[in-house]
């Protein structure tokens, strides 16, 4: 948001970090205490189903580690856009920058096609708590990869347009940023929320 | 940089720099303008829960009070507290906040400007969305605490309430999320934006309370964001997260709400606690008492404050080794709170004391402060709490800590300050009669809280009957809450009174000792025409004064201290000629047009998700005219 501030800032600053870097690692500070609660409400509820479908017998394993593996590449393609950025190559920067759209997307939909399944199954919002809570834990992590994905079409519409030159590979940085650490906290939601088994 | 890559005719114009008219204040982006913008707000919001604890003492004067039905009591005391927290507190000490750090710091702004007003339009609209549920059938009627499942129901007998509790839920979101950009602005702007030569050691203690306060807000909020959200749905889509019937657990909203709340309660006293740190010294001419340890007792508050909640929750039945737990480290908490009492008294013993106001809200706060902490620590009882959860003890209790406390605190500050701001001096005796009439008022008015509390008296209730013996102390209390609404009076007659007749007050009116008394009062656009080089804690006072060989405090002759700086030509390069050729950020449409997006998504989550849509689309246009709109120069 403020990129053209920080090319003037970046000898000013006391510590030397470019003042948008920081908040960007102040706010991620923050949102690992919302997905912290978030995730802690699930393990907390995630016995409580009722009687009715509880996530170990509805979700289906390969398919999400699937989904998980693809949302891991973005990380991979993420890293060379800005790669690409700080050469100065604007072609491959916009070829990584789609295919890191294009991997969250598939995430995405991913996400949207295991939701099918599990209401199909008797696994929803409203079957127990811990049906809503896994729904609320994991939509919220897709509502922050919707939002990264549109950042990164708007980094590829500026590149396009010849908005996006070399000294502004920050921006593609502080996007990477954020990027990874919604694929980092998908790691902890994969292994807490589905690998390792419910005590009875 | 920001020139050459705007080629193209820029999509977006931003509004040229100006300094008269309404929207000038709409489209500013300086951290002064804001910062008052601010505190006029709070204090608008301040009036109004005002008003609203008159309507709760006249309604509790007397046994069978019927100036009030339950219905419109539970909505009355319960926007009371969400106003005086949400509306009051954190944003005037938001107020000092934005106005005091850059200049504090002798920074030019904060990091992120326009992200600035960001913050303070989406305080407003999350305050006016509050507020317009009174319109709109009914306000928030649950506490200010909301517990479920009273929270989560729509209907108390045969009385509907629709929407009352998805006001305070999404309100409440609304204003953690102005919170924590907020938060997240300033304390770059601490880290990032120091002069030279300002080590974090040598930063005033204003400064390094409001460094941990952000940082609380910065990880308390998401949390109780998090509850909000799972409150939300429970009302609007149907989820059973606080209902117990369904497998839900009304507990855990507590457990959420006091995670943040606990923190909550040192984000409204520290802001307070550096404020009375920096009047101190000026009022008794004599450095802090031990600055090092106030800071440090500062941060294990600031640590401390994330192991105590479940105090709140004692009653609910955790079993012995959680309360034994949280009543020890209730108990230690008090300990670098008490430390920083001893520090206060200590600056002030043998200093020369000038019993302006600001010194006199300070002493204020220092004792109304001790009150409300012993009192505080009683609650680390468990067996005692257990007789003292929600009765008017309890009441008692925050009262002191936050009005006694945070409220006096500010009203230091906003006397200490006024000059600075204004560029003219608060009239003496008037404040003094303000000062008195307030502790007085505020003493008549809580002190009787104890007695009612360990008599019984619950609090919540709209109306008690005769014969309880309760009576008395209750009409004391009311008689005084209007005191307090006379001091009030009196406050703002001073500050009206002032306009024209309050003295001028030149650059450093108290002989005051941080950088931000170097400047004109009020500072100009740019705060400094040149950014101040620091050599040492309280370097203004070091500027000013040397010591001689016995001791005393001799001035430093005129133009000492601009002959200092002269060895350090690398900071003049930029700021010769008052202040010409610094470039500052061009006001934005931008900040508000996304603001203003937030309560329409609140409004359609109420009313139809098809709001929503336009709502999301105001707020993504206004980002994205954010970002593209042209740079600043």
């Amino acid at each position: 948001m403020a990129q053209q501030a920080t090319a003037v800032e970046v000898h000013q600053t006391s510590t030397g970090i470019e003042n948008t870097k920081l908040a960007m690692w102040v706010f991620l500070g923050s949102e690992c205490l919302l997905f912290g609660a978030l995730i802690s409400v699930f393990l907390l509820y995630r016995n409580h189903s009722l009687g009715g479908a509880r996530l170990h017998d509805v979700y289906d394993i390969p398919f999400t580690s699937v989904s998980s593996f693809v949302l891991l590449m973005s990380s991979l393609t993420m890293v060379l856009a800005l790669a690409a950025i700080q050469r100065g190559d604007q072609h491959r920067l916009r070829v990584w920058l789609l295919a890191t759209a294009l991997l969250g997307m598939t995430f995405i939909s991913g996400q949207v096609y295991e939701f099918t399944i599990f209401v199909h199954k008797g696994f929803t919002v409203h079957s127990s708590v811990a049906g809503a809570s896994f729904f609320i834990l994991t939509s919220f992590h897709g509502a922050h990869v919707t939002v990264g994905i549109l950042m990164l079409l708007s980094l590829f519409g500026m590149s396009t347009r010849g908005m996006l030159p070399q000294e502004k590979a920050t921006a593609v940085e502080y996007v990477g940023l954020y990027w990874h650490f919604v694929d980092i906290v998908w790691i902890v939601i994969f292994t807490l929320v589905y690998l390792i088994p419910a005590p009875k | 940089m920001a020139t050459a890559t705007v080629t193209r005719q820029p999509l977006f114009s931003r509004p040229r720099p100006s300094h008269k008219g309404a929207w000038s204040w709409i489209t500013t982006v300086d951290h002064k303008r804001i910062g008052v913008l601010y505190g006029f707000t709070a204090f608008g919001f301040f009036l109004i829960g005002g008003l609203e604890a008159l309507l709760i003492r006249a309604q509790l004067a007397r046994p069978n009070g019927h100036i009030l039905n339950a219905n419109q009591y539970d909505q009355v005391f319960t926007m009371h507290g969400l106003t005086m927290i949400f509306l009051v507190v954190m944003p005037l000490s938001a107020a000092f906040f934005n106005y005091l750090i850059p200049l504090m710091i002798g920074a030019r702004d904060v990091a992120f400007p326009r992200l600035n007003a960001f913050s303070y339009w989406v305080f407003l609209f999350g305050g006016l969305f509050l507020y317009s549920s009174f319109l709109l059938g009914g306000a928030p009627n649950g506490g200010w605490f909301g517990y479920a499942p009273l929270s989560v129901q729509k209907v108390t007998g045969s009385v509907p309430f629709l929407h009352n509790m998805d006001y305070y839920a999404i309100g409440l979101i609304i204003l953690g999320i102005a919170s924590t950009v907020s938060a997240v602005n300033l304390a770059v702007t601490i880290i990032n934006m120091r002069a030279p030569g300002m080590s974090f050691f040598r930063m005033p203690v204003f400064i390094w309370m409001a460094f941990i306060v952000q940082l609380l807000l910065v990880f308390a909020l998401p949390v109780v964001t998090v509850a909000l959200f799972l409150l939300l749905f429970d009302r609007i889509l149907g989820t059973s997260f606080y209902i117990a019937s369904n497998g839900g657990d009304p507990v855990l909203w507590q457990h959420l709400f006091w995670l943040f709340g606990h923190p909550e309660v040192y984000i409204l006293i520290l802001p307070a606690m550096g404020i009375v740190s920096e009047i101190l010294p000026t009022f008794s001419r004599k450095p802090l008492f031990g600055y090092p340890v106030v800071v440090l007792s500062g941060i294990a508050i600031g640590f401390m404050g994330w192991g105590v909640w479940a105090h709140h929750m004692f009653a609910t039945g955790l079993g012995p080794v959680a309360n034994s737990a949280f009543a020890v480290s209730t108990m230690f908490i008090a300990v670098p709170t008490g430390v920083k009492i001893f520090n206060w008294i200590a600056t002030m013993w043998g200093g020369r004391l000038r019993f302006d106001p600001p010194l006199l809200f300070s002493i204020g706060f220092i004792a109304m402060f001790v009150i409300g902490g012993l009192s505080g620590v009683t609650h680390s009882i468990v067996p005692s709490d257990y007789q003292q959860t929600d009765t008017y003890y309890v009441v008692a209790h925050f009262h002191y800590v936050l009005f006694g406390g945070s409220i006096f605190g500010l009203f230091a500050g906003i006397y200490y300050w006024w000059p600075k701001i204004f560029g003219r001096i608060l009239n003496n005796r008037i404040g003094k009669w303000h000062f008195w009439l307030m502790l007085i008022g505020f003493n008549v008015t809580f002190g009787p809280f104890h007695i009612l509390g360990l008599q019984g008296m619950p609090r919540r209730i709209y109306t008690y009957p005769a014969n309880m013996g309760w009576d008395f102390w209750n009409m004391v209390s009311t008689i005084g809450s209007f005191m307090i609404a006379g001091s009030v009076l009196l406050f703002m007659y001073n500050a009206w009174h002032s306009r024209k007749h309050g003295e001028i007050a030149g650059n450093d009116p108290w002989d005051a000792r941080t950088i931000e008394w170097m400047t004109t009062s009020p500072p100009p656009e740019h705060n400094f025409d040149e950014i101040p080089v620091v050599h040492a804690l309280d370097d203004f006072w070091h500027k000013k004064y040397v010591e001689d060989k016995s001791g005393k405090l001799v001035p430093v002759p005129s133009g000492g201290a601009t002959e200092e700086a002269e060895h350090h030509p690398e900071q003049h390069e930029e700021a010769h000629g008052g202040g010409h050729g610094i470039h500052l950020p061009s006001p934005s449409y931008m900040p508000v047009l996304a603001g203003l997006g937030l309560p329409i998504i609140g409004y359609g989550l109420i009313y139809g998700y098809y709001i929503c849509i336009v709502g999301g689309l105001i707020l993504l246009g206004g980002l994205y005219g954010w970002a593209f709109e042209p740079g600043t120069e």
